[in-house]
């Protein structure tokens, strides 16, 4: 297959509008990837993914571990020569591949979405609800349920979640977000 | 009585950390004659040199020897100091223990030490049989050739006509303009090319100090600073330049046709011809090897004649035969410039053979409002627009197997700027440009490489192309993208070769003619990498441009305007110091065998006829004279001479003798 | 001084320390904290991974709230005061966005109301550092790292300090008077929710930082982020087994010190509730002091 069969022109255009970020400003300098605290256990370095997106082979990205890795801590944001936000197109890759269901990495994906239903319904983080259907979703039954005690001995850890007064409004913040995001794509 | 003075140098830690240079003084202040003998840890400092000023006075010596580097690096700076002392400035010796020694037996001090002190010991003997010298005096010819009428050529040539001087531009093709004319547009401004250089070109043919020697080619180069006499074949134009008003009529009509180089061959252009239209001298002139006239005279015919019978002036002169005259200049400039690196070499891209795969020359002929596609960019093969274009750096440079090893220095900027002219003039074509490194060193380069990529959208590729082969009407471009770790293949309808800036081929045999450097590649040699860039190793002869290395158009003209100081210095002398160190025949010995005027290199020695008494008569014999102002001095003389009737001041045969009695002695 | 003061999830529960000492540290200096009533969580790293728009608006519904109260928001945790930040700089930035996210959220928020951390607060509105009188009990022989952690001072147009080379903490600390200790490790990602929902890849990222403290000779580590408190104390013990490394490195949150520092009681402000024991250091503090008093 030639470059051209593979690079794909509308998802690139897709990646520029929804991050903000001209992918063409990057120089390949590895800065990023020298100072991402996460390079070592990614499948591509961030140097790498910026420049699968800027040769148009966002597919490609959009199926990488590494942009389920990145903690956003935006080190390689601050640190970019030529101002490029890393940081923000791996983001933005990374809303756009679980859109598609490109899911690299599926406990961190579990652990996103478990969050999510939890703040949706309750509003707020509920910790052991978070840790316990984690544990279940991803098979590891007993994943840091050694810290409970301790927590619970420490009083570090409401066993009865927070009472949502404002149940209904998170729940149309999810929805009307949901929606916003749904429209910038099919105006692609 | 000799009194002679050692100084030892460290040069820091050059020769210090090898040589054990307190032990080479304490040895030598033992050595005959020497009267003080010292070292210090930099003998050319401004410290060390009032050390050797006050040790003059103080121990009243007569002789100096300094135990440092090359004298290539700081003769001329002791001699000074030297003379400063008053002493005279021959009366100084330089042994180097640092290229010599230190430099070449690091390692082994103890035996280094051991050398050091013999140099110096062969130094100290040579100095003792040194004479005092007065340097001589030759006429300055204020005038300057400048060798070839490129952009280089031009600007030396304009410089030194401002400054009041006469210069002639010698150029070998019909026209001056050279390269930059080729060429569309420039970087990093894209001014016009033929914009900017076509009113320097007028102005180097109308200034009252400048002369154009067109279609001429240097044969020969005799003589020395100040004074060299050139010999300068006028090739036959065929065309009267005194006559012919350049209507361009004989152009029009003429029925031969050959390839128009100006146009890299994408066209053809007739046997009578100027290169381009805006041409100077904007005469034409005849290429015999295409002319159906003279191609006919080779079978004993003569037909045509075409141009000669539509000439309105009268012009034509098929009987011009090539001319041959001797100038005399002063200084002169080399600025021949550079030839484009052939991609045929190399069979994975096809030996050239593909129609779609040009050369960088090339497309700038093709980008070319004037060019022969009207400025259309369309391939070669069918005359389509491409809608993808590939481009490829570094062909032929740094590739030591295949090219040349180095970096040709302009592709990276020019493959941008053809590039970002692609997509200007093509908005949809798509352009990728394959590279291993880009490297824009100059100002505002990598503000528009950036530009190029940011801007222009063309795609860069990290990778050497490894092969281009034809598929359909299309070509299937090879290459890695390295910053990916993977293959890639583009499908492209035009390849765009940036091939390598190599020498002219006949560099080495115009470095030869004219006496000066080259290297391997070809590039004549500077003086100095850093500190005499547009210095031979010959003295009134200097470099402009391309010839001595690639560079791109700023770098050349700031080089052809230092040139062009160099010599306005050289011409603002009425006299020129001439170096002592000449040779000189002892008539007395002399028995005129004549072996000497042979082997002298400069025709600087011929035989006289002398009279003189001998048992009552008057004979009269011949014998070998040296002309000092033409003697460099290279000593092949007093190695010919059977009757050692020869010697080379400073060099004489007792001098060379004392040094090896010197070595000799300590070696017993 | 009045704030709206968003405490986020982490400090209801697992970073209960922070919340409780925050509270009785901003009351001893009269700073008035009003929790911002009915707040939500900010999304933290799992709704701007999912949405653009999601990760925007859950914490501008906090900061709008606090907008019609007329308030700057405290945030004390390091990620909320991020996602936070965000939002306000996003909402500032472009009109479209802030339709978008009034949209969104059910209410006018116009980027008037600004996202403050705690430590930026502590640092520069109360000039704290200067007020020596205030010290019952300076941190005299404490020798402390000083831990930013990613999120606080990045990026640059969201920070109110060098994202490389931080200082508020480092000045908060020496006027406390402990010895801060130069390191490399300052504004390093201990990788955060990664120790949960990736072990193999956050723990390292934790360990490293632990390492390089221990390293520096340091006696604890002083900290602004329940996140970063999490992985460093609660995860200590289990990475220094897997090691054989005791590494004995108490973590402290900020405002715990500049309790300890006001002779604060460890209880009130959590200190107790550390998993690596971090009563004793402090204890030895005052000891030390008492002592030295005493032979004076």
């Amino acid at each position: 297959m030639t470059l051209q069969e593979m690079q794909n022109q509308e998802l690139r255009d897709e990646l520029f509008l929804r991050s903000q970020v001209d992918v063409t400003k990057c120089y390949q300098c590895g800065k990023c990837t020298a100072g991402c605290p996460v390079a070592e256990h990614m499948d591509y370095g961030p140097r790498q993914v910026m420049r699968m997106a800027q040769m148009g082979l966002v597919e490609e990205a959009m199926k990488t571990k590494a942009i389920w890795l990145c903690a956003t801590c935006e080190t390689c944001s601050t640190r970019c020569p030529k101002g490029v936000e890393v940081a923000k197109v791996m983001e933005t890759l990374r809303i756009m591949a679980k859109e598609r269901g490109y899911i690299a990495e599926k406990n961190i994906d579990k652990f996103n979405n478990i969050y999510n239903t939890i703040v949706k319904s309750l509003g707020r983080m509920y910790e052991p609800g978070l840790i316990v259907s984690r544990n279940v979703a991803t098979g590891h039954l007993f994943q840091d349920t050694s810290y409970g005690i301790p927590y619970l001995a420490k009083q570090k850890l409401n066993l009865v979640p927070h009472k949502p007064k404002n149940s209904e409004e998170i729940k149309s913040i999810f929805a009307k977000a949901a929606a916003m995001d749904e429209a910038e794509r099919g105006n692609r | 009585m000799e009194r002679v003075g050692v100084f030892v140098c460290h040069c820091g830690s050059n020769i210090g950390s090898v040589v054990d240079c307190a032990k080479v003084a304490e040895e030598l202040r033992n050595y005959p004659n020497v009267v003080h003998s010292v070292d210090y840890k930099y003998m050319c400092s401004e410290p060390g040199q009032n050390l050797i000023k006050e040790a003059v006075k103080e121990h009243n010596l007569n002789r100096v020897v300094v135990c440092s580097c090359s004298p290539r690096m700081h003769e001329n700076t002791f001699r000074a100091c030297v003379a400063q002392a008053g002493l005279n400035p021959y009366m100084f010796e330089m042994a180097n223990i640092r290229e010599h020694c230190s430099w070449v037996h690091a390692g082994h001090n103890e035996e280094a030490t051991a050398k050091a002190i013999d140099l110096a010991k062969m130094a100290v003997a040579k100095v003792c049989k040194n004479k005092e010298l007065k340097k001589g005096h030759s006429p300055v010819t204020k005038r300057a050739l400048v060798v070839g009428g490129g952009i280089a050529g031009i600007q030396a040539a304009l410089d030194i006509a401002n400054n009041g001087y006469q210069v002639d531009i010698l150029e070998r093709t019909p026209s001056i303009g050279g390269k930059m004319a080729q060429i569309d547009k420039t970087f990093p401004t894209i001014d016009c090319s033929a914009c900017i250089l076509t009113p320097r070109m007028v102005e180097a043919s109308s200034h009252p100090n400048i002369k154009l020697i067109t279609f001429a080619e240097l044969e020969k180069v005799e003589g020395y600073v100040g004074n060299f006499d050139v010999t300068i074949r006028s090739k036959a134009r065929s065309v009267d330049m005194s006559k012919c008003t350049g209507c361009g009529t004989c152009m029009t009509k003429c029925p031969g046709k050959a390839d128009d180089e100006f146009n890299m061959n994408l066209q053809k252009r007739p046997a009578i011809y100027t290169p381009f239209p805006q041409a100077i001298p904007n005469k034409p002139v005849i290429d015999r090897e295409s002319c159906l006239k003279f191609k006919s005279r080779k079978d004993g015919k003569d037909v045509c004649g075409i141009c000669a019978k539509v000439c309105p002036a009268g012009a034509i002169d098929y009987e011009q035969e090539d001319e041959i005259f001797v100038e005399h200049y002063g200084a002169i400039v080399m600025a021949t410039g550079y030839d484009q690196f052939d991609h045929s070499v190399y069979g994975e891209y096809g030996y050239g053979k593909y129609p779609d795969v040009i050369s960088g020359l090339h497309f700038e002929r093709l980008v070319n409002a004037s060019g022969p596609t009207m400025g259309h960019i369309v391939r070669p093969s069918d005359h389509k627009e491409p809608k993808t274009v590939v481009m490829v750096k570094c062909v032929g440079s740094r590739d030591p197997e295949h090219g040349k090893s180095y970096c040709s220095r302009t592709c990276c900027m020019y493959s941008a700027k053809q590039a970002t002219l692609i997509r200007d003039h093509c908005p949809d074509t798509k352009v990728y440009i394959f590279y291993m490194d880009v490297r824009t060193p100059g100002k505002g380069y990598d503000e528009f490489y950036n530009r190029t990529r940011e801007e222009y959208g063309v795609e860069y590729i990290r990778g050497r192309v490894s092969k281009i082969y034809q598929d359909g009407e299309q070509l299937i471009v090879k290459g890695e993208d390295s910053l990916l770790g993977r293959p890639v293949e583009i499908l492209a309808d035009m390849v765009i070769l940036a091939d390598a800036m190599i020498p002219q081929n006949d560099a080495a045999k115009m470095a030869q003619i004219v006496g000066i450097g080259y290297d391997n590649d070809g590039w004549f040699t500077e003086a100095h990498a850093k500190l005499g860039p547009v210095e031979t190793h010959t003295a009134g002869i200097f470099l402009a441009g391309a010839c001595q290395g690639p560079k791109d158009i700023p770098d050349t003209v700031a080089q052809a305007g230092a040139a062009a100081v160099k010599v306005c210095g050289l011409l603002s002398k009425d006299q020129l110091e001439t170096d002592p160190c000449t040779s000189e025949i002892d008539p007395a010995l002399c028995a005129g065998c004549g072996h000497c005027v042979g082997v002298c290199p400069y025709k600087a020695i011929s035989l006289e006829t002398i009279e003189e008494r001998k048992a009552g008569k008057t004979i009269s014999r011949q014998v070998a004279k040296v002309n000092a102002s033409l003697c460099q001095g290279c000593g092949a003389c007093t190695v010919t001479c059977r009757s050692s009737a020869a010697n080379l001041n400073h060099f004489t045969n007792a001098q060379i003798l004392a040094e090896v009695d010197a070595l000799c002695q300590t070696i017993l | 001084m009045e704030y709206a003061y968003y405490p986020g999830c982490s400090l209801d529960s697992t970073g209960i320390e922070f919340n409780l000492s925050t509270k009785a540290v901003a009351k001893a200096f009269g700073i008035q904290l009003v929790e911002i009533p009915d707040w939500n969580c900010c999304g933290a790293s799992a709704a701007h991974s999912t949405s653009h728009w999601l990760g925007l608006s859950l914490p501008a519904r906090n900061l709008a709230i606090a907008e019609a109260a007329g308030l700057d928001v405290a945030i004390p945790c390091a990620a909320c005061y991020a996602r936070s930040k965000r939002a306000e700089v996003e909402v500032c930035k472009s009109e479209e966005t802030r339709a978008k996210i009034e949209e969104i959220i059910g209410r006018p928020y116009k980027g008037e109301s600004k996202a403050r951390a705690l430590l930026d607060i502590f640092h520069r509105d109360l000039g704290v550092y200067t007020d020596k009188n205030a010290l019952k009990k300076p941190l005299a022989g404490l020798k402390v790292v000083t831990y930013y952690g990613c999120l606080m001072v990045r990026p640059v147009d969201t920070g109110f300090d060098d994202p490389e080379d931080p200082i508020s903490l480092d000045e908060i600390m020496t006027a406390l008077g402990a010895e801060v200790v130069p390191w490399g490790f300052k504004t390093e990602c201990c990788g955060a929710s990664l120790t949960a929902c990736r072990p193999e890849v956050g723990f390292p990222m934790t360990e490293k930082i632990l390492d390089a403290a221990k390293k520096s000779g340091a006696d604890c580590i002083v900290t602004a982020c329940p996140m970063c408190m999490a992985n460093l104390d609660m995860r200590q013990d289990q990475i220094g087994k897997a090691k054989n490394v005791h590494y004995d490195l108490p973590v402290y949150y900020f405002t715990e010190l500049l309790g300890v520092a006001l002779n604060m009681n460890n209880k009130e402000l959590g200190i107790p509730r550390h998993f690596v024991p971090a009563e004793a250091l402090v204890n030895k503090i005052g000891q030390a002091k008492t002592t030295e008093g005493g032979e004076a």
